[in-house]
């Protein structure tokens, strides 16, 4: 006999089929909130699927013939990791199939021999060298915390980890600007009018390729901002809030701060982020929580 | 009208490049992609890659020196695309016309779908002209449709 999936299950993978179009969504909202914040009146709210379909529809041009396959990896690698979290697994584990995800853009950008492309391949390699830390570092807080890594063990935790780990909440503010390409730290390409590097990681992307990596890009947005939601797993509610709060806040600073170069971004979330966590980390041994 | 064309008419990607112009159409056509204009909200956004552009807005006259680099932008870009020309040079040779590097009209390089006239052409009628090109773009994603 088989068994009934339990609601759970059921509303895990209604999540997954979801994420993508509510990225899709949540990047128009964004695209409609940088407007409002310039006075303009902005695209419509389903801007983003429009581009998606009229990516898909162009005549293909593939830069080489691996890059299809890896804008594909970059999507499976981002998806599966939003199964992992569905799930309930192994926060390392996570972070790591992101980081293949990652490898598998940076590769696409490599396989030209476009310049600007390398040079933005190389810089999305710094990025992750920012970021990357500051997630395992707070993965490594929970595992101290909760006694686990696995996400099912941050549910059973009696309170919320916001309450617990307060700086490695704002240190995702960080690891949030710079997975969104936002500025000031959009040094490896972004959509926006800055085009020193033409469109750094993505010059070699177009058609379906670019549309693939659109769609990865949205899954990634929800991916990111579940991880995020996870400091308040008592009511995801109030988690996905929490989320939302620093989403909304990086499109402040996207339209606050000019772009700033890499040399500004590894120093800044290797001392600020490396801080607001290491000194959270601290103070709950002196405080005698762990 | 099918989705595709629909999205295809909703989400313009443009391409800027001057191939010798005054920078007189350039501020014009900066100023109809910035706040006040507003082109975002027909979903036009400036891209700065041919690779992922759909319209080909081109100031200045074609010139000896330049005309491959024109060639091969256009060259780059993917079906379906439209080129627009903005400016009296781009459109004739203007008053650059019979100079000695001077070819005359972005024509004699690329095929060319819209002529803005002007000097300069106003933010309005460049706007005007992109929406003239759209109806091009729409007629030439029929076509792409057809044969596929």
């Amino acid at each position: 006999m088989v068994e009934l999936m339990s609601l759970n299950t059921v509303l895990s993978i209604i999540f997954v089929i979801a994420a993508p179009f509510l990225g899709g969504l949540l990047t128009g909202l964004d695209r409609k909130v940088t407007a409002r914040m310039q006075s303009r009146v902005g695209p419509p709210l389903t801007q983003p699927f429009y581009d998606f379909i009229k990516l898909w529809g162009k005549q293909p041009f593939i830069a080489s013939r691996f890059q299809p396959m890896l804008a594909l990896g970059y999507l499976a690698f981002i998806l599966t990791g939003l199964i992992l979290l569905a799930f309930g697994q192994d926060l390392l584990h996570i972070i790591f199939t992101l980081t293949l995800a990652d490898i598998c853009l940076i590769a696409a950008a490599y396989n030209s021999k476009s310049p600007y492309s390398n040079l933005g391949g190389r810089r999305e390699l710094l990025a992750m060298l920012s970021y990357e830390p500051l997630m395992v570092l707070t993965a490594i807080c929970v595992q101290v915390i909760t006694g686990t890594f696995l996400v099912e063990g941050i549910f059973e935790y009696g309170r919320p980890l916001l309450l617990v780990v307060p700086a490695a909440y704002v240190a995702q503010q960080l690891v949030l600007v710079i997975d969104m390409k936002k500025s000031p730290f959009d040094v490896a390409g972004s959509g926006h009018a800055h085009q020193e590097l033409v469109r750094g990681v993505y010059t070699e992307f177009s058609g379906y390729t670019l549309a693939l990596v659109e769609a990865a890009h949205w899954t990634k947005l929800v991916f990111i901002l579940s991880l995020i939601s996870l400091f308040w797993a008592q009511n995801l509610l109030v988690g996905a809030g929490l989320a939302l709060l620093l989403w909304f806040l990086a499109i402040l600073i996207d339209n606050v701060y000019p772009r700033l170069n890499w040399k500004t971004m590894l120093k800044t979330t290797w001392s600020v982020g490396f801080f607001l966590i290491l000194a959270n980390f601290v103070a709950l041994i002196i405080l005698e929580v762990v | 009208m099918k989705l595709m064309t629909k999205a295809r008419l909703k989400s313009p990607w443009v391409l800027h490049y001057d191939c010798g112009s005054c920078n007189g159409c350039d501020i014009e056509i900066l100023a109809a992609l910035t706040p006040r204009f507003d082109a975002e909200r027909f979903g036009i956004v400036n891209i700065g890659d041919p690779k992922q552009a759909d319209v080909l807005l081109v100031t200045g006259p074609a010139n000896r020196r330049n005309y491959k680099v024109l060639q091969n932008l256009y060259s780059q870009m993917p079906e379906p695309k439209v080129v627009v020309v903005v400016g009296t040079c781009g459109c004739t040779g203007g008053v650059f016309y019979n100079c000695p590097n001077v070819l005359g009209g972005v024509d004699k390089v690329i095929p060319v779908d819209v002529y803005v006239p002007g000097c300069a052409a106003r933010a309005e009628q460049i706007v005007d002209g992109v929406v003239l090109a759209l109806q091009k773009l729409v007629e030439k994603s029929e076509r792409m449709e057809e044969e596929s």
